[in-house]
Parts: C-alpha cells; structure tokens; sequence
C-alpha cells in the first residue's frame, strides 16, 4: 500500500510551468529517490508535499487523506517530517534545544521532550555537542541537526532535502547508515532529493526521476540508470558521483 | 457650508501635502536603498525648519532661498550619521537599528530644546499674507511657493536617480546588494550619499514648511510619524508613492480638520494607515516583494 | 543550590526588606523601578521571546488605565474588578492587532508601525471621548496617604511598593516558567526562523497570537496600577509614543529575551534617570532637555557598544 500518493500535480509561477502532471507514489516502509538536473521541479514538488505550495491542480494523498490543502504545520502533525535544502537552524538556540522544538509536537513536558530530544541527537552523532549554540556548527553537522529536527516529531514520512550535499564521502556513508537503520528499525518512509548520485544508489529502492517539470522515468536504481530518458537528460550535466 | 470652502480647504491640503511628500520622499529613498528606517526623520526636519528661522530673524534670508544652503547642511548630517553612526548597525537586527535611531532623536530633539527653547518660532515673509484667487479660489501665497519648490526639488531628485552616473549606481545598490559588490560599487559610499540625500529632502522641505507652520520641538517626532504613514500609504521604496501619499494625507487632514475637529485629524491618517496596511501592505505605488 | 538560585534568594530578601530601609522618596524610586521591570517583562514575552516587535504597548497601558480608572470613576468600582475588565480589553485589542497583521502577513518594521498606528489612533479616540474626560483628562478619588483600604487599593507608599514587587515577582516567575515551557521553546523558534518553525509542527499563528495576548494582558494590569497610583490619566500622557519607547528600553538596554534583562535594565535607567536630575539639579544646570539628551547618549553607547544588552554580559563576568 501506498503511503503517499502525488496524482497528477502541477505548479506554476508566474507563466514558468515548475511542475506539470507529475505522478508518483511511495510504498509504506519504502525508500524512494527523486533525482533530475537542476531547475527539475524537485524542490517545488517537494515543498508542495509539504504544504509550503498548494498545487495548482492534482491531488496528494498522505496514508488515503487529501493533505494538498493543509498549511506546513498541519502536514508536519499529520506525520511528514521535512528537511530544509537550505539549512535552517535556530540559530540562537542550543542544538538540544533545536531539537526539542521539534520534540514538543508530541510530547507536551519539556522533561519528555528534551529526553526524545537528546535520544534522537545520540543516534545521529551529535550527542557531544548538544548543548553549543546551533550557530556554531559546520555545515556537515547542521545538516544533521535538520534531520535530528525533523525526526523529533515522529515522521511516518521523512522528506530529505539534498542532505548529503557538501558532505565528504565517509560522512555520508554515515548517513546513509542512519536512514537504513531508521527504515529498517522503525519503519520510517523515505523520500529524498538527492544529487549525490552515490548516496541515491546505496539507500533507495525506487527512484523517480524529473526533467523540465515532468516525470520522464520510474524504477529500480538500476532500471533507471539504464534508461535512454534519463541518459540524455543528464548527458552534458555534470553528475556527482 | 459653501462648497468653495471646501474646494479651498482642499487645495490648501493638496499644497501643504506635497511638502509632505517631499519630507517623506526623503524617508522613503533612505529605506528604499539603505533598508534603514530612519526613526530620526522628522527630528532633522525640525532642524532644518530651526536653520531657516534663525537665518530669517538675523540676517532677513528667505527660507525658499536658503533652501539650497540649508539642504546642502542636512546632506552633510546625513551623510555622516550613516558613515559614522548607522553604517555599523546595517546588518543588525531591526529593533537594534530603530533603538539606535530613537537615542539620535532624543538626543536632537532634546538638543533642539535646550537651544531654542520650547516657544515656537516661525518666520514672517513679505508674502506671509499675500494670497492669490483664481475665480472664488482663494489660495494662500506661501503656500503655492512651498509647493512649487517641493514639486520642483522632486522633479530634480528623479532626474537625477535616472539619469546621473551616482543615482544609477545608487539604484543598482538598492535592487541587488550582492550584485553591486560584485561590479565594484564603493556601497558604503553609495548608503552614505543616499542618506545624505534623503536628510537634503527633508532640509529642503523644512524650509518650506517653516513658511507654513511656526516650529518647536515636537513636532520632531509627530512629523517622523507623519512621514512614516505617508510613505507606508504611498509604498516604502516609491518615490511617486511618497508625493501621492503626501498629498493624500494633506488633503485628507485638512477635510478632517473641517469635518470633524482640527485635533482629530491625525487619527484620520492613521486609521488609513492601518487601512492600507491591511489591504494593501506594499502601499499604493508599492510593488510587491 | 546554584550560584544563580543563591544570587536570586539574596535579591528576593533585599527587596523586601527595602521600605525599611529606604525613605519615601527613594521608596518611589524603587516603585517605579519595579513598574518599569514589570512593563518590559510583559514586553519581551512578544518581542524578546517571540520576535514581535511592538513600539506600541503604550496603547495597553493606556486602555487598562482607563478601564480600571472608569469604573472607578463612574461607578465605585475598585480595581479588584477593574483589572479583569482592563486584562480582558486589552486581551481583546491585542487579538484584533495580531489576528490583522499576522492574517495579512505583516511583519518587521511594519508590524511595529502598525503598533504605532492603533496606539496614536486609541490616543486620539480618547482624546475625543467626553466620557472618559478627553484631552482634560480624568481625576480619581485621592485617599489620605496613611489609610489602608486594600478593596480600592489605597494606601501609603509602602502598599503600592509591595503590590508592584509582587506583580515584577510573578512576571518574573511566569516568564521563567513560560520560558522552559512548550510556548517558551514555540516562541523563539518562530522568533529565529518562521518557515522552519512551521515545518516542525507549530501552527505559528496561534502561537504568535498568545504571545500578544499574554503580553497585553500583563501590560493591562501595570495600567491598573498606574491609573490608581497616580489618580490621573491624560490621554497625551498614557498612550504617548515616548511611553511605549520607555517601556522598551530596559528590556534593549539590559537584554532582550532574557529574564534579567529588564530587571537590570529598568534599574540601571531609573537609577542613571533619577541621578542624572539630582546631579543636574546639584550644578544648578535645571535646563529643560538636558536629561534626555544625556539619556540618549547612555542609550546610544549601550546599543553601539553592547548590543545584546547589559545582562548578557555581565552574567558572563559573574559566571551565572
């Protein structure tokens, strides 16, 4: 069964077509890569999913509810859980604090909220530094703090917004490690835009791919990479690898 | 009532407004480049409107003559508040800006106090009780060449953001900060001078207005809020938004004044303000961001 | 016990044991001193805690003032009473400015005009309205200095100290508590970035909403008591924008979003305020002006110099 369901949404602004028609859906329990060249629509098909645009036709469908009309913080407690591209820290708040916001969705004592916090911190390696100022993080770190955020409230649906990006090769091998183990343990979806291709290839199951706004391949890893579609979409586009 | 009160009433308001809106031109250019709301602005206003009588009462100097002398003084204010005072606080918070700017206008107000006393002071020129009619029209004099040099320091300002070198630039800086570093723009020196420009607009406008109304120390900070719903209703930025704001709010405080009570007319205004606040936040000339 | 805990017991007997040891007029000092750190921590619950900044509290002040102050005038009623209507307005006035600006999308330096714009337009209202006495202003019943009459909170200069100690004491407290709360941890994260803040759940809206609301209900009661401390209310005074300024700057000059800060601020400007007029009038300098110019200047140099505030730096130095 399908945990979240995009049936058929497009997204403009002002004229430039961002997103046309585009269908996909993620399994419960699954991992699912979106990828495509840059100015794809990934992003705005992402932050539709998270409310930050309604789309301007089609439907989302999160665990069989209509969520394309819901405001961010709605869809957050309906259980998606997101990530920034662009991190966003707070940055005057320790990095357990930062946490804890994201905590207090479910639990409404700071007590629970800041043990949740500091578990969650553990697991993503950033225990030691829980209680600098997030402000004082390399990038590196502050890419987990965002996800360290976003699994505090209890996602059912994690969306992961180019985390790997910027990170050296040993540490996004760790990452990968900690969503694996995320999935596998706690049954946590995963849907993720990635352009570090290795990342992409190690942790997801299907991939869907995105080019000029619309959907041009879906599949395995490795029916996707053997695509003609795709193959000359990313041709002269310089790939990660 | 006549009608003809009315109509004068209401030319009388559209002439002071255009002083107004140079005032708040001032204000509007300022934020519109350096994103800096000068909380100081009527109290530089009342400076000018300070210069202008003391060169009237001591050596009979026109206030419209002495504009050019008296605008060139508050560029040099201006310029230098924000190279020295303002310049450091440009990436601060805004509530760390506008503390700033209200220890200046504590600081010139009260000054302004303690220099000239609280009486007012105003001037009296040979036109002070002329007047022209047109028809029934009756206009007063003071005011048609208040406004006439409001219109013509305006007209001036927008010549030069269009067509000189330092007001493309100045423009450049305001549209992409980034992009104007990257071309090597001398930024700090653009702010500096567009502060300086906008503190020159409110000594012109002081001049003006001292043909107007006699001056004392608070109206510095009614004339900064006066200047901030004009420039709000007319759209933060706009520089056609600020006249029209002006002239909006100078008729409508005089029909107010009419209507309802003098000392009323001020809530007038500000009930446009939250009313354009509301409905159209970017103001009437504004555009979106 | 913490340094810190320690540090706040010796503050807590010290204040009560004040009016022992101070005369009448340094006992209306520290009044006002209390009053100033009560109205900035009511205060930086909206702007220190959730980002929003208003140069308008003047208007709750104003409007709490006037409602305690009216009943009393008109119909006897003491403040008992009084301060559950004045919280209740302003409550009601803070939730119509914030449901505005926030459905509208108004934020930064237009949100805090817009807190201008209805305190200037409350001021003038008031100043047309006969009923609450207009630009006159309105008088209330003065008692002789040494009754105690707790019902209409009347009394000597010792009760109005102990009652404004009592209101700083629970503000403090409750902003302590609302500070490690749900809504403490809520608020600043709306405060240091929004879009992030709703992505995680918080319906920021509702939120920023009972930030006004608390805000404007604490800002009510010091209206209460300065309606029946003074016993007189001048439209022009009350909602004056340079009283919302001064609510403001102890909480910028000692810290904003901490909770000593406009403790430590409030003391600092009173004390700098009230010494400034004694050594002025000392040099026979009584020049009309010359304190705020000085006041300006001290403002200026901690906002060039600390811009964080006093209390940031000094719990630094003092290891707390």
């Amino acid at each position: 069964m399908s945990l979240l369901d995009v049936r058929s949404v497009s997204k403009h602004f002002r004229g430039l077509r961002a997103v046309h028609e585009v269908s996909f859906d993620v399994a419960e329990g699954g991992i699912q890569g979106l990828i495509g060249p840059n100015g794809a629509g990934k992003t705005t098909t992402f932050n539709m999913i998270a409310g930050v645009y309604a789309p301007d036709t089609g439907e989302i469908l999160f665990a069989g509810r209509a969520i394309h009309r819901l405001r961010p913080d709605e869809i957050c407690a309906a259980g998606i859980g997101r990530t920034f591209q662009i991190v966003k820290p707070f940055a005057g708040l320790s990095v357990l604090d930062n946490v804890m916001v994201g905590a207090f969705l479910r639990e409404r004592h700071a007590a629970n909220a800041r043990a949740a916090a500091a578990k969650i911190l553990e697991r993503l390696g950033l225990g030691a530094k829980r209680d600098l100022p997030a402000s004082s993080l390399t990038l590196p770190d502050r890419k987990r703090l965002e996800v360290a955020r976003a699994l505090a409230t209890r996602p059912k649906l994690l969306l992961l917004d180019e985390v790997m990006a910027g990170l050296r090769p040993t540490e996004c091998d760790q990452m990968v490690a900690v969503f694996r183990e995320l999935n596998r343990a706690d049954g946590t979806t995963i849907l993720l835009i990635e352009h570090v291709m290795r990342a992409v290839m190690a942790l997801a199951r299907q991939i869907a791919v995105l080019h000029h706004g619309a959907l041009i391949a879906r599949g395995t890893p490795e029916q996707v990479v053997r695509d003609p579609a795709v193959l000359e979409c990313y041709l002269g586009e310089e790939t990660e690898v | 009532m006549p009608a003809e009160i009315y109509l004068n009433v209401a030319v009388s308001g559209l002439l002071t407004g255009l002083v107004y809106g140079l005032m708040a031109l001032g204000l509007s250019v300022i934020f519109g480049v350096v994103r800096v709301v000068n909380f100081a602005h009527g109290e530089m206003m009342t400076i000018a409107m300070y210069l202008a009588v003391v060169l009237f009462s001591h050596y009979r100097l026109d206030p419209l003559v002495m504009m050019v002398p008296i605008a060139g003084v508050l560029f040099a204010l201006g310029y230098v508040m924000q190279r020295g005072l303002i310049n450091p606080f440009i990436n601060r918070p805004e509530h760390s800006q506008f503390m700033l700017l209200v220890a200046l206008a504590l600081i010139l107000v009260n000054g302004l106090l303690i220099v000239f006393g609280p009486d007012a002071q105003g001037v009296q020129t040979s036109y002070s009780f002329a007047s022209f009619a047109v028809g029934r029209l009756i206009v007063d004099a003071n005011k048609i060449y208040a406004a006439l040099a409001a219109l013509a320091v305006a007209a001036a300002l927008f010549a030069f953001f269009r067509y000189t070198l330092a007001g493309k630039a100045i423009r450049a800086c305001a549209d992409n900060y980034a992009g104007a570093l990257v071309v090597g723009l001398d930024v700090k020196r653009l702010y500096a001078l567009t502060f300086g420009i906008g503190a020159a607009c409110v000594g012109a406008a002081g001049c003006m207005m001292v043909l107007l109304v006699d001056v004392t120390p608070p109206l510095g900070p009614a004339y900064t809020l006066l200047a901030f719903v004009i420039v709000i209703v007319g759209g933060l930025g706009s520089m056609g938004g600020a006249l029209l704001g002006g002239v909006l709010i100078g008729v409508s405080e005089a029909l107010a004044g009419l209507f309802i009570a003098p000392s009323a007319k001020s809530m007038f205004s500000f009930g446009l303000l939250i009313l354009i606040l509301l409905l159209r936040p970017q103001g009437l000339l504004g555009r979106r961001t | 016990m913490s340094r810190a805990s320690v540090s706040l017991a010796i503050l807590a007997a010290i204040l009560v044991a004040l009016p022992f040891l101070l005369g009448n007029y340094a006992l209306s000092v520290a009044t006002l001193i209390l009053y100033f750190a009560y109205t900035g921590q009511a205060w930086n619950v909206m702007m220190g805690f959730a980002g929003q900044l208003s140069l308008g509290h003047a208007v709750y002040v104003g409007v709490g003032a006037y409602a305690a102050g009216s009943l009393f005038f008109h119909y006897g009623i003491g403040p008992w009473a009084g301060v559950l209507l004045a919280m209740a307005l302003c409550v009601a006035l803070g939730l119509i400015i914030g449901f505005l600006a926030f459905r509208f999308r108004i934020s930064g330096v237009y949100f805090a005009l817009l807190t201008i714009a209805f305190a200037e337009f409350t001021r003038i209202g008031f100043d047309h309205l006969d009923w609450t006495g207009g630009p006159g202003g309105m008088f209330l019943r003065v008692a002789q200095r040494d009754t105690w009459d707790l019902a209409n909170f009347r009394g000597p200069p010792l009760m109005y100290y102990y009652a404004m100690l009592a209101l700083a004491a629970g503000a403090f407290a409750l902003c302590a508590w609302l500070l490690r709360s749900r809504a403490g941890y809520y608020w600043q994260a709306i405060r240091e970035d929004e879009e992030a803040a709703q992505a995680l759940g918080i319906n920021t809206f509702r939120w920023k909403l009972l930030a006004v609301a608390i805000s404007a209900a604490m800002t009510a009661v010091a209206g209460v008591f300065f309606a029946f401390y003074y016993n007189n209310l001048f439209p022009e005074q009350i909602f004056h924008i340079s009283r919302s300024i001064e609510i403001i700057l102890g909480p910028v000059i000692g810290g904003v979003g901490t909770l000593f800060g406009p403790v430590l601020g409030a003391t600092v400007l009173t004390l700098l305020s009230d010494g400034i007029t004694e050594a002025l009038a000392a040099v026979g300098w009584e020049i009309p002006g010359i304190k705020q110019v000085f006041y300006g200047v001290v403002l200026l140099a901690v906002v060039m110099f600390l811009p964080n505030g006093i209390w940031p730096a000094l719990a630094r130095r003092l290891r707390l």
